[in-house]
């Protein structure tokens, strides 16, 4: 029977670490369990050499461990140093399966069956979650890993990588060039997978350097006993060489194959499960809600604690302090947070300031948005915010600026102009209420002008936060969405109408959400709804026989199906979402009330519709505009803000613009132009599209990545390189890049081509690969950030890569832009 | 949106080159100078004036294509300018010269620039018409792309000719080896194929052409013919076409380094006479006022 102790760590990850060592530093008896062979798993699985930074850099540190921006090599060596240092109990292999009991009296179970009694519990363990393991007898056996540090750490071994998601192939195909290597693919095909490592593995596959074995599953592992022989495998081992086998069923039936190694890439289970054992909720259903915690870290669980990445604080600093300010409040020492200054800091210009706290209160009290947010959460939300204090008729932001951020008015109010031609037309908003909510949700450009009115405080919400706020409060998301179709009604078909007036409508309506390519509706159909684009773009197309012929598009903000409402009964037309997809749906009722409200309203329809009529005639007598905008919405158009295209038959492959681009941005081009597919003379080289709703933003720990009110979507110098990004952008345009090449001599500048080669340097012989595009430059990995194109932000005269074309070939296009271009194009090929 | 650079602007850089030399000209006749006409008369000076600032100017591309964050114009803007205030040179230097012509620095001067001009006008032609033929050659795909697939197809003839008695793995190798894309200019621009390859001959190997993987092709064609093997003939059919195969991806290989050969061989000429003819034009101002 062990002793109980005062504190039990669960994971040894900067905030597990952090709070050991302060709990060791005050004689508080502690343990601290670590499921893996050494501390700081997350961090022990970075890329060797990493350089780990330090952010956010005005937080400071408050940890008896030593941090600060360095390589991963040297932060790790300080950990274990301070392990050692305040003689901190840690236990290694101890994975926690289980906690159960109350405060003062906590039984956690470890994987091997022992037990550790804790009178508290702080839960540290981090995001990363268990790779889900091969579930098969002899999975324990040593040449079973779960991750790759470097694939050509092996060479002419025979590996066998389960898995076929990203990773696995990324995995297999990197280890094919020295090994002979088997990918064991559960189903029959890979759909979980980037369209990149699709083709990619499906090439590699095909030129006979992997061996895919499709709908196969592992089914036991073995050392090998003295002799194999394998008919199976068809291949010669002699005996010892290959020293595991592996028994798998295929589809052909039973097979033995003898390997060296194994390396399962079959994703992580999220650690929510594991949470949620331990009695701690989660405010919803949502992947990436979190769960409430009080100002002190505790969760509902009363004496379980929660911090780090596990409780929504994504960096290493913010980890360390928790870690220490949590073994302070365990102890009945109730610490100011390490933030309170930057709030202090940030709060010091609200007129009749007195103190964080209690303008905190005052925030929850007078705005109903985030009356139900725990005071935790809503302390990160304002750590991340703006405080405006604004004079009568500053401009907040203006119409068609992009957005990023949302708005609550903390005092004051606001005026918001709907009509720029009468700008005297002011729609007031109070103290209390909110806007910007349009951007928030739909990523689309900003609908209207706000002016700020009397004693104007406000509260500016960085998308990232207020995102997290919506996955976590199901009451905030439903009075946002409620207000969102209000407004979009109101700006769309009823700009007259008062806001009260609508609620009914707004009440009838719905908000659908479509998954890329789902229907919305077909030809046919009996129309029964208008719909509302909310976010994401819609594809309009015809059935011909058996073949799909796309014949125009719809972006966010705009409507379809009004004809149906008009008069027509049935769908003329099929309309399919393009990506993931939101729209709010009027019925015929809603609809009728709308037109009573509003009577020009029909009249502006039926422009819209003529309009539509008229394009589409035009798109469908080119055989071709159809095809051509599918390809174009395959690579991302359908939500893109602006993207780069090539007309091939006016480039003349100078690279020049490629060039432009690195001159312009520290030496490295953030465009592949000869990447990129290519469909009837148009090109959409490796560049970034600027997406409406930016995947690469979702994930990214320090917020590095943003948008500017242009719309331009960039990297910050914050980032920390954790290739997030890199991973979440569907169209592989973010690299990770370290510093740029050397310059080239001012003779090569002179003499023109030399700065990258040309053709006559370039074709000879086989043995001559193309090198084009070597990002990484032999820099250290050390270095590495996300960079990608910021539309030349900041520069006078808009993208380089445009202004240095001498042809004309390239181009950028916008939405608005894109189905006059289509036409143009198509009616040339 | 499918503007090229002669389009630019409404072709506003055409007008004015038609304007300047219409002007030219019209000057030129109206001048009724006391000696013939030559460079020496005030209109002769105008325009060898406004001739040397012009090949500055067009000179000064070069310069405008690498100052990449210049936000003076576009370069198609300015490339569409260059076109046609280059071609309005011809008519502005030659009034210039008054038609006197001889053995001398001057009309050396005037020769190569017409050099460069000539240059600039080929240019212009594949510009305008070579992309396009790059584009449908490549059809969709890239050359790197094209090189990896001849490199598979390398690869899936050596697992067949594994099975194979060893002379046809030993020819599949020596074909990698002797097969040629380019090479010299001459390659490069004429789409010449010069690959060898070492087929087996009396007393060991010997060294042949293999354009079009011809050789290749006539020797696994007699390896057939000669074969009563089953199993081997139609090891060998396999080869055959797998060989076919490589043999159309080398020729879009080599159209494809031939079209970029074409769209960049004339900036070879076009920019190191540039230089000589700016070296000139600065003897032949020096001298004008020297010697005068
Ligand atoms: C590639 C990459 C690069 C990054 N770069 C930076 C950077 O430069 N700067 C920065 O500030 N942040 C960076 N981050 C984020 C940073 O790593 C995390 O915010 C931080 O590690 C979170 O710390 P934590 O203590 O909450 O959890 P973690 O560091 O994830 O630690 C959790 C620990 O708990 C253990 N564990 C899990 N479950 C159990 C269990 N049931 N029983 C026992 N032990 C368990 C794990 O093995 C692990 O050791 C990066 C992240 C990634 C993925
Ligand atoms: C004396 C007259 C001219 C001079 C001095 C001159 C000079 C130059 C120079 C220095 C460049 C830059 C090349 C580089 O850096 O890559 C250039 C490019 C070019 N010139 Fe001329 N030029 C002249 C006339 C012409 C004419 C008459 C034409 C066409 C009819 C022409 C067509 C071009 C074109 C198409 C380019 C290429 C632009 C590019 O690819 O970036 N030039 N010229
Ligand atoms: S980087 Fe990728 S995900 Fe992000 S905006 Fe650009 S294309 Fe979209
Ligand atoms: S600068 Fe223009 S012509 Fe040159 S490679 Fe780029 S798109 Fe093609």
């Amino acid at each position: 029977m062990t002793t109980k102790v005062a504190i039990a760590v669960v994971g040894s990850g900067p905030g597990g670490l952090s709070a050991a060592a302060r709990a060791a530093e005050v004689g508080v008896s502690h343990v601290l369990l670590e499921q893996t062979a050494a501390h700081s798993n997350t961090i022990q699985k970075y890329q060797k050499g990493k350089h780990v930074m330090a952010e956010p850099n005005i937080l400071p540190l408050r940890s008896p461990m030593r941090f600060e921006a360095g390589t991963r090599e040297k932060i790790l060596g300080e950990w274990a140093e301070g392990l050692t240092e305040h003689k901190v109990n840690i236990r290694y292999g101890a994975e926690v399966v289980g906690i159960s009991g109350a405060k003062g009296d906590f039984h956690l179970k470890l994987q091997d069956g022992s037990e550790v009694l804790a009178e508290n519990v702080i839960l540290g363990i981090g995001l990363q979650g268990n790779p889900r393991r091969l579930g098969v007898p002899g999975d324990g056996l040593p040449c079973v890993q779960y991750t790759l540090d470097d694939p050509d750490e092996y060479k002419d071994e025979v590996i066998v990588v389960v898995g076929a998601g990203d990773a696995a192939i990324e995995n297999a195909v990197a280890l094919a060039k020295q090994n002979t290597v088997y990918l064991v693919n559960r189903s029959g095909e890979f759909s979980r997978c980037k369209d990149g490592n699709l083709a990619l593995i499906l090439k590699t596959i095909e030129a006979g350097k992997v061996t895919c074995l499709y709908s196969t599953q592992c089914a036991s592992l073995t050392e090998t006993p003295g002799t194999v022989f394998s008919l199976a495998s068809a291949t010669a081992f002699s005996i010892g060489e290959r020293p595991y086998l592996l028994a798998l069923n295929t589809a052909a039936g039973d097979m033995q194959l003898p390997c060296n190694r194994i390396i399962a890439r079959l994703g992580a289970t999220p650690p929510r499960k594991f949470v949620e054992s331990c009695g701690i909720k989660f405010p919803s259903n949502d992947p990436s809600s979190l769960p409430v915690l009080s100002t002190s870290y505790e969760s509902n669980v009363p004496g379980i604690y929660v911090i780090g990445a596990l409780g929504g604080y994504p960096l290493i600093k913010q980890a360390m302090n928790q870690g220490y300010e949590v073994v302070e409040f365990i102890r009945g020492n109730p610490v100011a947070p390490a933030d309170e200054p930057l709030l202090a800091a940030k709060f010091a210009g609200i007129p009749g300031y007195r103190s964080v706290t209690e303008t905190l209160q005052a925030m929850q009290q007078r705005i109903p948005l985030f009356t139900e947010v725990n005071p935790l959460m809503f302390r990160e939300l304002l750590l991340g915010s703006t405080i405006h204090v604004l004079k009568p008729d500053a401009v907040v932001f203006k119409r068609n600026d992009y957005t990023n951020s949302f708005y609550t008015i903390f005092n004051g109010g606001v005026d918001i102009q709907i009509d720029d031609n009468n700008p005297a037309k002011r729609i007031p908003l109070l103290i209390g209420q909110f806007f910007g909510e349009m951007g928030l949700l739909s990523g689309r450009r900003r609908t209207a002008t706000v002016l700020a009115g009397k004693d104007c405080v406000l509260i500016e919400t960085p998308r990232r936060d207020a995102l997290k706020l919506l996955s976590s409060v199901d009451a905030a998301r439903a009075v946002l969405d409620q207000t969102f179709i209000v407004r979009a009604i109101q700006s769309g078909f009823a700009p007259q109408a008062k806001t009260a007036d609508l609620l009914p409508i707004a009440a009838k309506s719905k908000l659908n959400r479509y998954k890329a390519g789902q229907v919305v509706f077909s030809e046919g159909d009996e129309a029964d709804a208008l719909h509302l684009v909310r976010s994401g773009s819609l594809a309009i197309l015809h059935v011909v026989g058996s073949r799909e012929i796309v014949t125009s598009y719809v972006a966010a903000g705009n409507y379809v199906g009004e004809m149906g409402l008009m008069g027509n009964t049935r769908r003329s037309a099929t309309v399919r979402a393009t990506v993931v997809t939101e729209t709010i749906s009027l019925d015929a009722d809603a609809f009728a009330e709308l037109l009573q409200k509003n009577p020009a309203l029909r009249s502006e329809l039926e422009d819209t519709v003529r309009q539509r009529i008229a394009s589409n005639t035009r798109l469908q007598g080119q055989d071709n505009a159809g095809a051509l905008i599918s390809f174009l919405l395959k690579q991302g158009l359908g939500e893109a803000t602006d993207v780069l295209l090539i007309d091939e038959t006016l480039c003349v492959g100078c690279d020049n613009c490629e060039r432009a681009c690195a001159a312009t941005h520290g030496g490295t081009s953030r465009l592949d132009r000869a990447a990129g597919p290519t469909f009837a003379n148009v090109h959409v080289p490796t560049s970034c599209r600027h997406c409406e709703d930016p995947h690469c933003m979702k994930d990214c720990p320090p917020d590095a990545i943003r948008r500017s009110p242009n719309g331009e979507v960039f990297v910050g110098d914050n980032c920390i390189g954790c290739g997030n990004c890199e991973r979440n952008c569907p169209y592989g345009v973010i690299q990770l890049a370290g510093p740029p090449p050397e310059q080239p001599s001012l003779a090569s500048w002179l003499m023109f081509g030399s700065q990258k080669e040309n053709v006559f340097g370039e074709v000879q012989g086989l043995g001559r690969k193309h090198h084009h595009h070597d990002h990484g430059h032999g820099a250290p990995k050390a270095m590495k950030k996300a960079v990608k194109c910021d539309m030349c932000k900041g520069q006078d005269g808009g993208p380089a890569c445009v202004r240095a074309c001498p042809t004309g070939a390239a181009l950028r296009v916008s939405p608005e832009e894109f189905v006059t271009f289509v036409q143009q194009e198509a009616s040339r090929f | 949106m499918h503007e090229s650079m002669l389009d630019y602007a409404q072709r506003r850089y055409l007008k004015i080159a038609i304007a300047l030399c219409a002007l030219s000209i019209v000057a030129y006749a109206w001048h009724d100078p006391l000696s013939p006409p030559n460079g020496g008369t005030w209109l002769g000076y105008t325009l060898g004036g406004i001739g040397a600032a012009l090949i500055l100017w067009l000179t000064a591309l070069g310069v405008r294509k690498r100052s990449y964050s210049s936000a003076l114009g576009t370069l198609r803007g300015w490339t569409s300018a260059h076109v046609y205030l280059g071609l309005a040179l011809i008519v502005v230097a030659t009034l210039h010269t008054g038609f006197q012509f001889g053995w001398n620095l001057h009309t050396l001067c005037y020769v190569l620039m017409l050099f460069v001009i000539g240059s600039g006008i080929f240019g212009v032609i594949v510009y305008l018409r070579y992309p396009q033929a790059m584009s449908a050659n490549r059809a969709g795909t890239k050359p790197d792309v094209l090189l990896e697939e001849i490199n598979d197809l390398d690869q899936r003839s050596l697992r067949v000719a594994n099975e194979m008695p060893r002379r046809f793995g030993d020819v599949l190798r020596a074909n990698r080896e002797g097969t040629r894309v380019g090479g010299s200019t001459r390659a490069i621009l004429g789409g010449l194929d010069f690959s060898t390859i070492n087929l087996p001959a009396a007393g060991g190997s010997q060294a042949v052409p293999n354009p079009e993987q011809a050789a290749l092709l006539d020797w696994l064609g007699a390896e057939l013919a000669r074969s009563t093997d089953g199993e081997l003939t139609k090891r060998i059919g396999d080869l055959l076409s797998v060989v076919a195969t490589r043999r159309n991806q080398l020729r879009r290989l080599r159209r494809d380094a031939q079209i970029r050969g074409w769209l960049e061989i004339w900036l070879y000429v076009h920019v190191p006479v540039t230089l000589a003819l700016i070296g000139t034009l600065i003897a032949h101002v020096v001298s004008v006022f020297l010697y005068w």
